[in-house]
């Protein structure tokens, strides 16, 4: 998966929880929860549906890693690499 | 026969609109079955029959705005759908204008037992004959209790009494009711005659109007209907509900460690997050404390043996709304985590039942990990109290004598002074921790 293919199953993801949001008005760099308002129940549904479209499971201990978009988006090119 | 009648689905709920039917003419229809989507202000719901039956007519439109307690549609008792009666949806102007039925509902004034007249009066003093004529009173109505059923000058006063009381339609009273009115400020001067809900609502408007002249424009946009759905009811609440207020701090050290490893190795879909464990600890302390579970009716509290957790549901785009998670304390934790997912998602997509607007019988709202520290609850009427948890965040707290860095949480309790006080408060908030200490029992 490259990168483009990552965020687009990010940008897929994102528009079915959040699908107000604009995602090219986000800060790449920022928490993504305070960015586009997801609480715990939207950030799972998030890791939910990315698992499911991209095989990618991220386990709690790395949510720490994908919380801004640029690193799940990086997140998700290396573990599906 | 029996009506299906648009449904209270919370205590702010006035008026819905019928925007999809489910079932048509015919079609047999059991008790819990899901038969109508109805749109109200804050979301569209679907809504439940109460009855096994079979569908006789429809008697409001798809479109269509009406009262709660307006006959939606007709019920027929028995399983099979009756040859030959299925009848099209009526048209629009055939729509009844009138719901209720004009019904005197009975106090504790009138002693006469339904079903059987009274006896024709044996014998009538002339003087009570004539004391009856002076007020109008028909001496056969007139349940005598004197010797062999003779009528008393009393009898009469009290029969005159029951003529002069004010006739009021069940759904006015209800009306008057929620609206704080009594129902005489409709109808002044006017004994007799049937008080009907649009008379309550016209003393209403006239009423707020005289108490706020500068009143808001009426709600434009959904956003805007909502708010001023939440308004509404939150401005009754702090009206009536003379709440108090406590707070405690967990250490959620123990509760969030369990979680963790629970969630190990688990895929996303079996995970469970700490709202979901919240929730089951605030749905088990108030078996303790059941004084905090029910609701506040004109006839006091009603304590509820079941206990139906509104879950506040911060919609996307603005406003809130708390239905029910059904017998909340029975639910293993797995499933209380897959009844939140659902009631989230559905309330967020406008799927909610009518029985979970409904029936909340303690609401919890939990800020989440973007929220504030702590939160002063808003009790829903008719609930009488309401569970808040502040945003988790890592604190100082002396733990055995050492100072050890733990995940924190606010709880908060609004509780109605009229049921409890700070004891049994503080009493729930002591379950609450404990049962959050030993999360492996949740």
């Amino acid at each position: 998966m490259n990168t483009e293919e990552a965020r687009a199953a990010v940008v897929d993801a994102l528009a079915r929880i959040a699908p107000e949001a604009d995602l090219d008005e986000v800060d790449a760099g920022g928490d993504l929860r305070s960015e586009i308002d997801l609480d715990s129940m939207d950030f799972l549904g998030l890791v939910e549906a990315l698992a499911e479209s991209t095989g990618v499971d991220i386990p709690e201990d790395d949510y720490r890693e994908v919380r801004s978009l640029d690193g799940l988006v990086a997140y998700l090119v290396r573990r599906a690499a | 026969m029996a009506d299906y009648l648009m449904p209270s689905l919370g205590a702010d709920m006035d008026e819905g609109t019928l925007i999809e039917w489910l079932v048509g003419p015919g079609d047999p229809v059991h008790r819990g079955q899901v038969v109508a989507v109805v749109d109200t202000s804050k979301s569209a719901i679907e809504v439940e029959v109460f009855q096994d039956g079979v569908v006789g007519e429809l008697l409001v439109p798809v479109g269509t705005t009406v009262p709660v307690g307006t006959p939606l549609a007709t019920i027929l008792e028995g399983a099979a759908p009756l040859p030959g009666s299925a009848p099209e949806v009526t048209d629009e102007s055939e729509s009844p204008a009138e719901p209720e039925p004009e019904v005197t509902l009975p106090t504790e004034a009138v002693a006469m037992p339904t079903g059987a007249p009274p006896p024709p009066p044996a014998r009538v003093s002339p003087v009570v004959r004539h004391h009856a004529h002076e007020l109008g009173v028909d001496l056969a109505t007139v349940r005598g209790s004197g010797p062999d059923g003779q009528p008393t000058r009393h009898d009469v006063d009290a029969a005159a009494r029951a003529a002069q009381r004010l006739r009021v339609s069940p759904y006015a009273r209800r009306r008057a009711r929620e609206l704080g009115l009594d129902p005489a400020i409709a109808a002044p001067g006017r004994p007799g005659g049937v008080v009907r809900a649009a008379e309550i609502e016209a003393a209403a408007a006239a009423k707020e109007k005289a108490e706020r002249p500068a009143a808001a424009p009426p709600p434009a946009t959904p956003a805007e209907a909502m708010r001023a759905a939440i308004g509404q009811l939150m401005a009754r609440s702090k009206r009536e509900i003379p709440h108090y207020y406590l707070q405690t701090s967990i250490d959620l050290g123990p509760a969030m460690r369990w979680l963790a490893e629970h969630n190990t190795g688990r895929p996303p879909s079996e995970r469970i997050i700490p709202a979901a464990l919240l929730l089951k600890a605030a749905a088990l302390a108030v078996r303790e404390v059941p004084d905090l579970n029910g609701f506040y009716l004109d006839s006091g509290f009603q304590r509820s043996e079941q206990i139906h957790l509104g879950v506040a549901v911060a919609l996307r785009g603005g406003g809130l709304i708390a239905p029910a998670i059904h017998d909340a304390d029975t639910l293993a934790l797995v499933d209380l985590m897959a009844a939140l997912k659902d009631l989230v998602s559905r309330a967020r997509a406008g799927r909610l039942r009518g029985s979970e607007m409904s029936d909340p019988t303690l609401t919890v709202t939990n800020l989440g990990e973007q929220g504030a520290e702590l939160v002063h609850g808003v009790i829903y009427p008719p609930q009488v109290a309401l569970v808040g948890f502040g945003r988790v965040v890592e604190r100082p707290c002396a733990v055995d004598g050492a100072v050890l860095v733990r995940p924190v949480t606010v709880a908060t309790l609004a509780a109605d002074h009229r049921v409890t006080d700070g004891r049994l408060g503080s009493r729930y908030l002591a379950a609450l921790e404990a049962r959050l200490t030993h999360p492996e029992a949740l």
